[in-house]
């Protein structure tokens, strides 16, 4: 008795089970069915149009398919600053093969981020791994990691990551502990550690109504709270490039956008994949895995010599201070 | 029944005698310029420090490693050798929990002075991330502070209720406050049922919550990438140095008040020997982490590690790193291997040796790690490459040490250092001539 009613339940579940699946394609098949019913009818003009994707293979389309995007102004201008730019995917790359440590980057990042602490967002390092490897030049931003050890450290969410890939922080939250310039292997991070004397500059530019967003730009910097190199949202949305981008006279700094694998120093607009291919593009330590948004070229055929660097190299300064010249 | 007055009088808190009052204002005045110096840090900003964007750390982050540490003495004395039955606790067990109290008070409070900030204190509540080591630290800290405070309190009862008695007729007012405290405790066997059991709760519960709160703050610095903290080694590395570092604080503490209220009859030579043969083993426990953090890295350092090591064992910090290693640890554990080096007075110096070499221990886990990033240091002042504290820093961590013993004082003062009650029943002095003073 027991095992029948068993088996019965059994069966039971078998055919529901195969009536559900059978009712799940058929449902499908019908929608499809209708959609295909309810759909213009095929204009089939016969007339193609040629269109690139975004990996840069052409296809060919049906004109008729072929429909006008709506452009939101709105999601244009206004978007989550804690989200990020959507649709967006920032990256960098920077040809140490043309960096002569000319260091208009840094003054030029200096300038228009305020900078009035003794350390710059940019550096550029005078690199040397070993006495039998050649020396080079090296500037550094922030690298805007995709695994980012300053987000996960902090305790308040003051530094976050975006969808966009830019790593900012919120000055009006950050309660300076300083654990993400620890966290940090890149050592990217500058403390504000007294009051930064943007005085004169806040008049002039009228920024005293100026609300404090992630996306301040260095405007205004905090007292007791962390800043970095923010890879100039401001200047993205404005359709600009980075300061850096644009101060470089080498061309070295490249910025652009993953997703549509071009980047440009303002001279020239490259595919990204293909440029990290030709010239074996590299992150720095790799081997952390915090897969940084910056890439670097490695500096083979040089134009220039390392010793040109040299005159600009600064060992204690990275930033001017008024008065000095 | 004499002995048991004697007792009581013996253990009871006494008034301050000159040389204490001395030692109450000194502290007072220390703490006094420390809160000066700390308003003068808020007003100015950390600029006041010589803590730089590298050196981004310095002696608060240190000395909150270190209060972080002697608290752990609790966990050791109350709780381990509560669970291993070594009885001899006894006489020790309040000392213990007051140096944890005052420990983890001061460890919440160190740790505040090194933020920038301050006045956004609440943002760790409100906007608190649970992936990010400092929220543990606010979560484990509050919560091993409450606990410590029940471990003093618990046992505490039936003392408060003896001294209500003693102090009746020559002190009513503070004989009114114990009577309060003592949560009208009669010494009924339902009240000495619930005291046990709570006791006994609290004394485990601290045991998980004590290695936590450790090993929280080894990993403070284990989640980061650098070179010296990147260690799997820290958890115990840093338990081990909490029981060095307690029990240094212990014998030293317990030293003092011994010769101050002439306790001679309570703790005896055979407590300090028995402390002596718990250091010795502390010691060495923590020596074999420090191969195991220093020696044994040393034989495949990557680039980063091997400048590292180098400044540490021959370089700038060399001196220090042997002082504290050699003089602050081995030598230590050498001494008490000898029935002459247990004794007490020895063993206050070496106490007193081995506190002193754990504040600067903390001082070469942190410094040296943040001055070797692994990009060259370039582009900043040439002073920015090295850290010694400034004149605040000074100022502010040695009133914070200040504060540590003076809530030490403040608590030896009022509360009898040795448990009463429970010494006379080891003492098997009569019980009923307890219950009865105590009702």
């Amino acid at each position: 008795m027991e095992d029948n009613s068993n088996n019965s339940r059994r069966k039971f579940l078998d055919k529901g089970l195969k009536l559900g699946l059978v009712a799940a394609i058929g449902g499908i098949g019908l929608s499809k069915l209708t959609s295909k019913l309810s759909a213009k009818p095929s204009i089939s003009s016969e007339d193609t149009v040629e269109l690139m994707t975004t990996d840069g293979t052409i296809i060919q389309v049906d004109a008729a398919e072929v429909v006008e995007m709506q452009h939101s102004k709105d999601e244009d201008v206004k978007y989550n600053v804690r989200e990020g730019m959507p649709n967006r995917k920032f990256v960098m790359v920077v040809d140490l093969a043309k960096c002569k440590n000319a260091l208009k980057c840094q003054s030029a990042c200096n300038k228009s981020h305020y900078i009035t602490g003794d350390n710059a967002w940019l550096k550029v390092y005078k690199m040397q791994e070993s006495k039998d490897t050649a020396p080079y030049w090296m500037p550094t931003t922030c690298q805007h990691c995709d695994q980012p050890a300053c987000v996960t450290v902090c305790p308040v969410d003051a530094t976050f990551k975006r969808k966009d890939g830019l790593v900012l922080i919120d000055n009006d939250r950050c309660i300076g502990c300083r654990f993400c310039m620890a966290a940090c292997p890149y050592s990217a991070r500058v403390f504000n550690w007294d009051e930064p004397d943007q005085g004169e500059i806040t008049l002039n530019l009228d920024m005293i109504n100026h609300a404090p967003t992630p996306e301040h730009a260095g405007m205004p910097s905090v007292k007791g709270t962390v800043d970095k190199c923010d890879f100039c949202p401001h200047m993205v949305d404005e359709g600009e490039l980075p300061h850096c981008v644009t101060a470089c006279p080498n061309g070295v700094f490249y910025f652009g956008d993953k997703y549509e694998d071009t980047v440009t120093n303002g001279d020239e607009t490259l595919r990204l994949g293909k440029l990290l291919e030709d010239r074996a593009g590299y992150r720095l330590m790799e081997g952390l895995g915090t897969e940084p948004s910056v890439f670097y070229l490695p500096p083979s055929n040089r134009s220039n010599t390392f010793e040109e660097g040299l005159e600009q190299y600064t060992e204690f300064q990275s930033v001017e201070k008024p008065g000095e010249s | 029944m004499k002995n048991y007055d004697t007792l009581i009088k013996d253990l009871a808190p006494r008034k301050f005698t000159k040389k204490g009052v001395i030692w109450t204002s000194f502290l007072v005045i220390v703490i006094i310029i420390g809160a000066i110096a700390y308003i003068d840090q808020v007003r100015q900003g950390q600029i006041v420090t010589n803590m730089r964007d590298y050196a981004l750390w310095g002696i608060y982050i240190s000395n909150f490693v270190f209060f972080v540490a002697t608290s752990f003495v609790g966990s050791v004395i109350v709780s381990f050798l509560r669970l291993t039955k070594n009885e001899w606790r006894t006489p020790l067990v309040r000392i213990a929990e007051i140096i944890t109290l005052a420990s983890i008070t001061m460890a919440g409070i160190t740790i505040m002075l090194d933020m920038a900030r301050p006045d956004r204190l609440l943002n760790l509540f409100i906007h608190a991330r649970l992936q990010s080591p400092i929220t543990w630290d606010v979560i484990i800290i509050p919560t091993f502070l409450v606990i410590s405070f029940l471990l003093l309190y618990f046992p505490l009862l039936p003392d408060l209720a003896i001294l209500k008695d003693y102090f009746k007729k020559s002190k009513p007012g503070l004989s009114k406050m114990y009577g309060k405290l003592s949560l009208n405790w009669t010494g009924t066997e339902k009240q000495k049922a619930l005291q046990t059991k709570s006791i006994k709760i609290i004394a485990i519960l601290l045991i998980p919550v004590g290695l936590v709160l450790q090993t929280v703050d080894a990993w403070l610095f284990s989640t980061t990438y650098r070179i010296g903290w990147d260690s799997t080694n820290m958890g115990g590395y840093f338990i081990s140095g909490a029981i060095v570092a307690g029990v240094g604080a212990l014998i030293t503490v317990a030293y003092v008040i011994r010769r101050v209220y002439k306790l001679e009859k309570y703790i005896t030579e055979f407590h300090f020997d028995k402390l002596g043969k718990l250091l010795a083993l502390a010691c060495l426990i923590y020596l074999y982490f420090n191969m195991n953090e220093y020696l044994i890295p040393s034989y495949t350092p990557s680039k980063g590690e091997a400048i590292h090591l180098n400044t540490l064992f021959t370089g700038s910090y060399a001196s220090l790193f042997w002082l504290v290693t050699v003089v602050g640890l081995i030598v230590p554990a050498i001494a008490m291997f000898f029935k002459n080096g247990r004794k007490p007075y020895p063993m206050f110096i070496i106490g007193l040796i081995v506190v002193i070499g754990s504040w600067w221990k903390r001082f070469i886990i942190i410094t040296p790690t943040l001055l070797h990033p692994f990009l060259p240091i370039e582009g900043v002042p040439e002073s920015w490459r090295h850290y010694f504290p400034s004149l605040h820093e000074w100022l502010i961590t040695i009133a914070t040490l200040a504060m540590a013993l003076l809530i030490i004082t403040l608590l030896v003062r009022y509360l009898p250092v040795i448990p009463i009650q429970r010494t006379a029943e080891e003492l098997n002095l009569n019980n009923n001539d307890l219950n009865e003073a105590s009702s």
